[in-house]
């Protein structure tokens, strides 16, 4: 049997036979799994969106986040009695406008994501990276102190962090990228794992490769999808995190127009104004939900083993 | 299967130190002289000082405190808040029971509603039922769950007058606390409606800690149910005859029930983490708040035993979930 006659049986992954066309660009393919995935490109337009809002905050913004319009304190949004287009979501107990706090806590949200993925990301990467490369000693160092990292609820090792570091967004960032470290140093560590034993490494290693450069150049660049799914689904557990903290007072504080900082003592005003509580809400929710959906459709479209 | 829980149970000795060190290191990163914190706000004398450190063994080098912490802890003391001058043992165990019936509440209500729900989605995959319950699960994934209890209690609380905003029973029942589960120490007293009302208090915390994991149950089901549902027997099973009821309830869901319990397990840790935040908002007296009001009062030695206490517990349930599933799962109790 030749390879052509077999061809049609397997379908799709084999080329057309005789090389007359040439098989999509990787990026193509992945585009045109990705874009099929309604959620996911829903997700990313809303996640486009948010960084032009928080680019041009200072444009799009109708107020300054923190002018406290003293003749409208707790004014309701604009379609309600009482209401004022001056004030569309409303005003806050001290007359700051909401949709301007929020719009401005966009830059705090996906500054949040950016930091604490890049930080995490990185320290999380090497870390796998050498338990998963020289094994051993080093590995098994590494990995107990993860188990032991993993066996605190997050939130509770975000919490003892900002204990030691005091409450504020910056120690709230570290200690949020300490928190999700592990999660990045054990998929590092089972994807290495799984590739340094393969022929192309081995063959990287005869021909002369230095160490660093088997782990970042030759093996890195395959271990990625995994890191690249868990970058994305880090920005929403950065998000939730970081506003939580901002919820409990341990995280950026007042009068930061942080998301979470912005509910903290919303619960007080929940009888007499139920804007002040509902909007930085709607805010986290729908940030947190675009990054998941996207998480879940790169997921899909990068690495078919993770496909649910 | 003996020889699969011993190596468990050597495996999170290990563990169990590293834990250890982080709440003993704990009181040594923070900034400032343990003392000072110990003593709180007041100055201290240099006699007073000299005295306190022989007193909580500082003037010791740091492996010999480290040890001396460790023969305490084993021994069952966990130090002193320095606000209450309790013992943190005591208060933990006094908090505990709060957080647990929170929590099995929260895990039954997402058990109930999340695995039929991932089960359906399963079966009828790319239906509108499954699109609608997989955008459900994960909007609720995606929650923040403080704004979540927020928007209930207006919701329920406020607007609707439904359930109660906080606490764990209504003020009109008194009765002494003989488990500290409130739902059994209600129907000890006799006390009628001290039940019902000790219930209706539960129903909100409930359905905010329970949101997570029944999204995460709800997903992992579905994704289960569709790996199993591919499989040679299920089409085998079909083509036997079996019913397609059968098919789903008794061969298709034993095996994915495998994956589901695990996570259902793995859950623990995501409902220690989110009752710190529904204890808060709901004022119910658990491990939860206690964590929290432990950190604005900077009270260190209630801090450092929580998480050394809170860990611990974590360990130990995944260790029992990690025995369980050997047990159903023979091919985990095999493998290396």
């Amino acid at each position: 049997m030749t390879v052509a006659e077999q061809a049609p049986a397997q379908a799709a992954p084999m080329p057309p036979e005789r090389g007359a066309e040439a098989p999509p660009h990787p990026l193509r393919e992945f585009w045109s799994s990705f874009s099929a995935n309604r959620g996911a490109l829903g997700g990313l337009i809303v996640i486009i969106a948010l960084v032009f809002i928080a680019l041009l905050a200072d444009k799009i913004a109708p107020h300054a986040p923190t002018d406290q319009f003293r003749d409208a304190l707790l004014t309701p949004p604009a379609w309600q009695d009482g209401g004022s287009t001056r004030f569309l979501l409303g005003t806050d107990p001290v007359g700051r406008d909401i949709l301007s706090r929020l719009i401005h806590g966009t830059r705090f949200s996906l500054m949040i994501g950016v930091v604490v993925v890049t930080l995490s990301l990185s320290v999380g990467v090497f870390l796998g990276m050498l338990a998963g490369y020289f094994r051993g000693i080093i590995d098994n160092l590494i990995m107990r102190v993860v188990d032991v990292m993993m066996a605190l609820p997050s939130l509770l090792l975000a919490l003892a962090v900002v204990a030691i570091l005091g409450p504020g967004l910056v120690n709230a960032m570290l200690a949020i990228a300490i928190v999700v470290l592990p999660q990045y140093v054990r998929i590092t560590r089972a994807a290495v794992m799984n590739e340094v034993s393969r022929e192309y490494v081995t063959a990287s290693r005869v021909s002369g490769a230095g160490v660093a450069r088997l782990m970042f150049i030759t093996i890195l660049p395959n271990a990625l999808a995994p890191l690249i799914v868990q970058a994305t689904l880090g920005f929403s557990t950065a998000i939730l995190d970081a506003a939580a903290l901002g919820f409990l007072g341990l995280g950026a504080q007042p009068p930061t127009p942080e998301w979470g900082t912005m509910l903290a003592d919303a619960r007080e005003f929940i009888r007499r104004a139920w804007w002040v509580m509902t909007f930085p809400g709607v805010a986290i929710l729908i940030t947190v939900l675009a990054f998941n959906l996207m998480g879940d459709g790169l997921r899909d479209a990068l690495d078919p083993r993770l496909k649910t | 299967m003996s020889a699969f829980i011993v190596r468990r149970l050597l495996l999170i000795i290990p563990t169990f130190i590293g834990v250890s060190l982080l709440a003993f290191t704990l009181i040594h990163l923070i900034p400032g002289d343990p003392i000072d914190l110990i003593a709180g706000e007041r100055s201290v004398s240099d006699e007073r000082r000299a005295a306190l450190e022989i007193q909580f063994g500082l003037d010791k080098s740091l492996p010999e405190q480290y040890l001396v912490y460790m023969t305490n802890v084993l021994r069952g003391d966990l130090g002193q808040s320095i606000v209450t001058r309790t013992g943190v043992l005591g208060e933990f165990f006094a908090r505990f029971p709060a957080t647990i019936e929170l929590s099995i509440l929260a895990m039954l209500f997402a058990i109930v509603v999340g695995l039929p729900l991932g089960i359906l989605a399963g079966v009828r995959r790319g239906s509108t039922v499954d699109h609608v319950t997989m955008g459900v699960a994960l909007t609720g994934y995606s929650m923040p769950i403080f704004w979540w209890a927020l928007l209930l209690i207006f919701l329920s609380s406020v607007t609707l007058g439904w359930t109660p905003v906080s606490g764990r029973i209504s003020l009109l029942y008194f009765f002494d606390q003989v488990t500290g589960f409130m739902l059994i120490d209600a129907l000890l007293s006799g006390q009628r409606g001290a039940f019902a009302s000790a219930l209706h208090h539960l129903v909100l915390p409930a359905i905010v800690l329970g949101t997570i994991p029944l999204a995460v149950i709800a997903r992992m089901t579905r994704s289960a149910m569709i790996e199993v549902l591919s499989d040679d027997y299920i089409r085998t099973a079909r083509a036997k005859g079996v019913s397609p009821f059968g098919v789903v309830g008794i061969h298709a869901l034993r095996n994915a029930l495998i994956p589901v319990v695990t996570v259902i397990g793995l859950q623990v840790g995501i409902l220690l983490a989110g009752a710190i935040l529904t204890e808060t908002i709901f004022a119910w007296p658990g491990i939860g708040k206690w964590m929290v009001d432990s950190i604005t009062r900077r009270d260190y030695p209630v801090i450092q035993g929580g998480i050394l206490l809170i860990a611990s517990t974590v360990i130990l349930v995944n260790l029992t979930v990690d025995v369980l599933y050997g047990v159903i799962n023979p091919r985990i109790r095999h493998a290396d």
